[in-house]
């Protein structure tokens, strides 16, 4: 990949266009930290300005201490881990059967997980709703969790399949001729070696879980089942918008994703190279 | 220690069938080599005797035992792969004592176990290091460890040198003929590489097209092959065949030279003529049956190899012991060893006197294990 001696204009715009992107890609967030840390009286007086004139750290105390804010947060975090964990195990077993075995209907599943993914998520909130609402499961963490898990099965299916792919046929069968059963050498063989892939799943999941709004807006509406994105709603009233608490909460609400991927992303880098590249 | 038969044994994926008719006899103690070409189903016996593969039809026993239904973990055969398959998370000396380790072994008798195959395969300073701190030859040893370490019943080899650079392939297949002489076990071993197979084997099977073609010693599939597929699978450099016309007592080639073959009978239906590289002398132009022009020619310092071209006839490979001197574009003259040529018909069977071999009826049929055929003494020199 790396070439070994680049013109030197080259490598100048090589790295103008990361540093574009990079701008780009993080000025929102930085946007987001500075209105959090703007006192109210100043958000609309210097609403442009680069950097407030007076620092805050109000906003965030409000937001943890007299908002729901902590309650929505904890759905959240039960919602998304549920949602990772439960799709995790279940993406890892259907992709490492589609990985090893042939199995009558196997063509046919695949293709029917792609169509699930081709759907636009709008078409079908109606009959979600309509689904959760007549089996009473409205406003409970447990129907988002379910429909959640749903949705990432198809794509964390292939993402783990990819990684069962790249461990070679031959582990498992030797370590059968050791005398394993097929669990055990799954057990004791593969598995340690799909830590990687599974990281990378986890993490794919738990983020997707994390920031879903649509159908956290649809099925619960009770306070106290609200999850993070549905809470930063409150912040928006009849006749303002709390825009300082609502960045403050938001940034809050960046803190787990990002020990998450901290804690993830060594298995993350090398899950996706492994997993997507073969040897 | 395990005698090992495969009876009728047929496999096949869907309508494909991949092998037919399998019989085959493995003595105790006996080293078999299954040979041919890529796609001939060599692998694939391989891994139904390990039990990788169902058998689609027919019977294979270990000791009498039909096994074809039995968990390849309780067949108590140890298996070597072609990618080593060592369990890359998992230091030599757990790989080397992982079987034990299932199996549920005392601990202390596991580490004396592995540090003394890990002496034994010269292992003993690597046994901390993870598979990837080794080099292929290490990794070669480590997966052969981790067979023997488990005193198994017998043994199955998965072209385990083939991913190995030529110097160490050589040395590893030494080793692999000194583990079978120390530990006496039944081995079955798969390759393409038919030197491997002359050099290691008690008896060769050749497979082409999922059919067994011959089985037996490596010299008598040098001397006496079944048909033209063995005559030119084994034996390196591969033997000429020309095509012939059958006649009473001898067959003529096709620039209208005659041969005389009094030792071979059946000559009226001759169609091919084969004759090995080592099988042709080289005489003064104007001697010998036919003549012809050094092509190419390869001094290999021991032997000298000619490729000379013969008007009307091709090119023929001529390979002679010493350095002889002979340059491109030299005429010279050709004498066949008649007593030492091939003749098939046309359906490639090799045609010969009934006397002294009955390769096709050999077949399954196990003649007794010869211990003066010293698996490195065989006459083929490595290409190498």
């Amino acid at each position: 990949m790396a070439v070994a001696r680049s013109h030197p204009a080259l490598t100048v715009g090589k790295y103008a266009a990361l540093l574009g992107y990079l701008t780009f890609a993080l000025f929102p967030l930085y946007w987001l930290f500075k209105i959090a840390i703007t006192p109210d009286q100043l958000i609309f007086t210097e609403g442009t300005n680069l950097w407030p004139s007076a620092l805050t750290i109000d906003n965030f105390r409000t937001v943890l201490f007299q908002t729901d804010f902590l309650a929505y947060f904890g759905n959240s975090l039960f919602v998304s881990l549920g949602t990772a964990a439960v799709t995790t195990v279940i993406a890892a077993g259907a992709g490492y059967a589609f990985s090893r075995f042939d199995f009558g209907g196997k063509r046919l599943i695949i293709a029917v997980m792609l169509v699930t993914q081709m759907f636009p998520l709008l078409m079908i909130i109606a009959p979600i709703y309509k689904i959760v609402a007549s089996l009473g499961m409205l406003n409970s963490l447990t129907s988002l969790i379910v429909v959640y898990t749903a949705f990432n099965i198809p794509f964390a299916t292939f993402l783990m399949q990819s990684f069962f792919d790249g461990i070679p046929k031959d582990l498992e069968e030797a370590a059968m001729m050791d005398g394993c059963s097929r669990f055990q050498a799954l057990r004791k063989v593969i598995f340690p070696l799909t830590l990687p892939g599974l990281g990378a799943t986890l993490g794919f999941v738990f983020t997707a879980a994390w920031s879903e709004l649509l159908f956290a807006l649809m099925l619960i509406s009770k306070n106290e089942a609200m999850t993070f994105p549905v809470g930063l709603l409150t912040f928006v009233s009849k006749f303002s918008v709390d825009w300082g608490q609502m960045m403050a909460a938001g940034v809050l609400a960046l803190i787990p994703s990002c020990l998450f991927f901290i804690f993830i992303q060594r298995y993350l880098v090398q899950g996706l190279t492994s997993g997507a590249v073969k040897g | 220690m395990a005698r090992i038969e495969l009876r009728d044994v047929v496999k096949r994926y869907g309508a494909v069938e991949v092998l037919r008719d399998i019989n085959l006899d493995i003595q105790d103690g006996e080293f078999i080599v299954l040979v041919g070409p890529s796609g001939c189903g060599k692998s694939t016996l391989l891994r139904m005797i390990a039990g990788l593969e169902p058998i689609t039809e027919g019977d294979f026993t270990i000791d009498g035992v039909r096994m074809n239904d039995v968990r390849p973990r309780d067949r108590d055969i140890a298996m070597v792969f072609q990618s080593y398959a060592l369990y890359p998370h998992m230091d030599v000396a757990r790989n080397m004592g992982f079987s034990m380790e299932i199996r549920k072994d005392p601990v202390q008798d596991r580490i004396d176990r592995v540090r003394g195959a890990a002496d034994t395969l010269g292992l003993s300073a690597l046994t901390k290091r993870l598979p990837k701190a080794l080099s292929g030859g290490q990794r070669q040893r480590v997966a052969m460890g981790r067979a023997i370490i488990r005193d198994p019943r017998a043994f199955l080899f998965d072209e385990p040198l083939s991913n190995l650079d030529a110097a160490l392939r050589v040395e590893m297949r030494l080793e692999i003929a000194r583990l079978h002489q120390k530990l006496g076990a039944t081995m079955v071993y798969v390759t393409h590489d038919q030197v491997e197979a002359l050099t290691l084997a008690d008896r060769i099977v050749v497979l082409n097209g999922g059919d067994i073609q011959q089985v037996g010693s490596p010299l008598e599939l040098y001397e006496r092959p079944a048909n033209k597929f063995v005559a030119q699978f084994i034996g390196s450099p591969t033997m000429n065949v020309l095509p012939v016309t059958g006649g009473d007592h001898g067959v003529t080639v096709a620039n209208g030279v005659t041969l005389a073959l009094p030792h071979l009978p059946d000559t009226l239906q001759a169609t091919e003529l084969g004759i090995r590289p080592e099988h042709l002398d080289v005489v003064p132009a104007g001697a010998g049956e036919i003549a012809g022009v050094a092509d190419v020619v390869e001094h290999l310092g021991s032997d000298t190899n000619i490729y000379a071209n013969i008007e009307g006839l091709g090119s023929l490979m001529i390979r002679k012991h010493g350095n002889i001197p002979i340059r491109s574009g030299d005429r010279l003259g050709l004498r066949f060893q008649t007593e030492n040529a091939h003749i098939f018909a046309a359906d490639g069977t090799a045609l010969r006197r009934a006397t002294g071999s009955a390769d096709k009826a050999e077949s399954g049929h196990a003649p007794t294990r010869s211990l003066d055929s010293d698996p490195l003494a065989v006459l083929l020199e490595d290409p190498q």
